[in-house]
């Protein structure tokens, strides 16, 4: 009987497995996914002797300085608690003067006038403020609007606003809820560079 | 017996031979060692291509961690500035410095970027152009407001914060 050399090992299947590593690569790269909160700028004021008159009671101002500490109208206060602080402000009493005025607005998605506040959340910082901490306000101030869209999503289509996929109703939250900021021109109080 | 035996194995001896013979006249199977390998290479060439031509960045860069984050859309629409430290402190000291396309800028150099960025785009999607600030968290807000007041300026007005995502605690 003739001597068998080594079997040649069937290499067939190879491409398979380079075919499934290929596929693993495709679905595991990430793709550096940018993520961050997207803000809209105010546009300069065409004269600088224009002022918005805003009432005082209408605004709550966020102050912080270069240390990082913060003041919510004249108090001291923290990135835990301004959520809180801030949709408490928001929330409508048309008759207590301690919360910001109210008005009836149209909003054409739901057909019919609702009241809104006219309150506004101010934020300052100076220029010694560390990014890190004005990312945290920034971000504290974008939970509590979230959470009001969401408030106002469950009272009038009785999901939460992620969960709503018609694009009608994202406008109609988007205009009961608007992201009302104002950031202050900038100013050198602390004494930081 | 010993002659039948012999006889029997001439005769498989001979069908062998008969099907040996055969089997040459077959035609071959198509070699596919080198599958594998072709396979490679198109795994290699997805791995390398899909990695996003993005500028090198020159300023160290740690993100600030944020929960409330949205995701970028359209990243064709989306130009960067980045503020950090150099990488290079022996060389560039450890300043924060602006950083726009692949080379060290200053806060003047804003509106340029800014309008070489619009020209950069089509007519029609100019206006929704986003500057992305990749800010380091350790830089003071001042070096970031007055980049901002830039490109109020240069009337810029959608940026995005960059973050890392975390989870609500």
């Amino acid at each position: 009987m003739a001597r068998r050399g080594t079997p040649e090992i069937n290499a067939g299947s190879m491409a398979d497995i380079a075919f499934l590593l290929l596929i693993f690569f495709l679905v595991t790269t990430t793709m550096d996914v940018d993520t961050g909160i997207t803000r809209i700028l105010p546009p300069l004021p065409k004269n600088n002797n224009e002022k918005v008159d805003v009432k005082q009671r209408n605004v709550l101002k966020v102050l912080i300085n270069n240390h990082d500490l913060m003041l919510v109208n004249g108090k001291p206060a923290n990135v835990h608690n301004l959520t809180d602080k801030i949709i408490d402000f928001m929330s409508i009493h048309p008759n207590n003067p301690a919360y910001p005025q109210v008005k009836e607005q149209f909003i054409p998605q739901l057909g019919r006038k609702v009241l809104m506040t006219k309150g506004i959340i101010s934020l300052k910082n100076d220029r010694g403020t560390s990014y890190k901490m004005y990312i945290k306000v920034q971000d504290a101030i974008a939970k509590a609007f979230n959470e009001m869209k969401n408030q106002a999503a469950l009272k009038y289509y009785g999901v939460k606003f992620d969960q709503l996929v018609n694009n009608k109703k994202i406008a109609a939250i988007n205009k009961l809820v608007p992201i009302r900021v104002s950031e202050a021109e900038p100013e050198n109080v602390g004494g930081g560079k | 017996m010993f002659q039948k035996l012999n006889l029997k194995m001439l005769e498989e001896g001979s069908n062998m031979a008969k099907f040996k013979t055969s089997k040459t006249k077959e035609s071959p199977a198509i070699n596919t060692a080198s599958l594998p390998d072709i396979i490679f290479i198109l795994l290699f060439f997805f791995m390398v291509s899909t990695s996003m031509r993005q500028n090198t960045v020159i300023v160290k860069i740690k993100l600030p961690e944020a929960t409330q984050v949205q995701k970028l859309q359209k990243k064709s629409l989306v130009s960067y500035i980045y503020i950090g430290q150099p990488v290079n402190t022996a060389l560039y000291g450890t300043k924060p410095r602006i950083q726009l396309n692949d080379s060290f800028s200053t806060v003047a150099n804003i509106p340029e970027f800014v309008t070489k960025a619009r020209q950069a785009r089509n007519e029609a999607v100019r206006n929704q152009l986003t500057f992305s600030l990749k800010v380091d968290e350790n830089t003071k807000m001042g070096i970031v407001t007055d980049v901002k007041q830039q490109l109020r300026k240069a009337n810029a007005l959608k940026i995005n914060y960059s973050t890392r995502k975390v989870l609500a605690k």
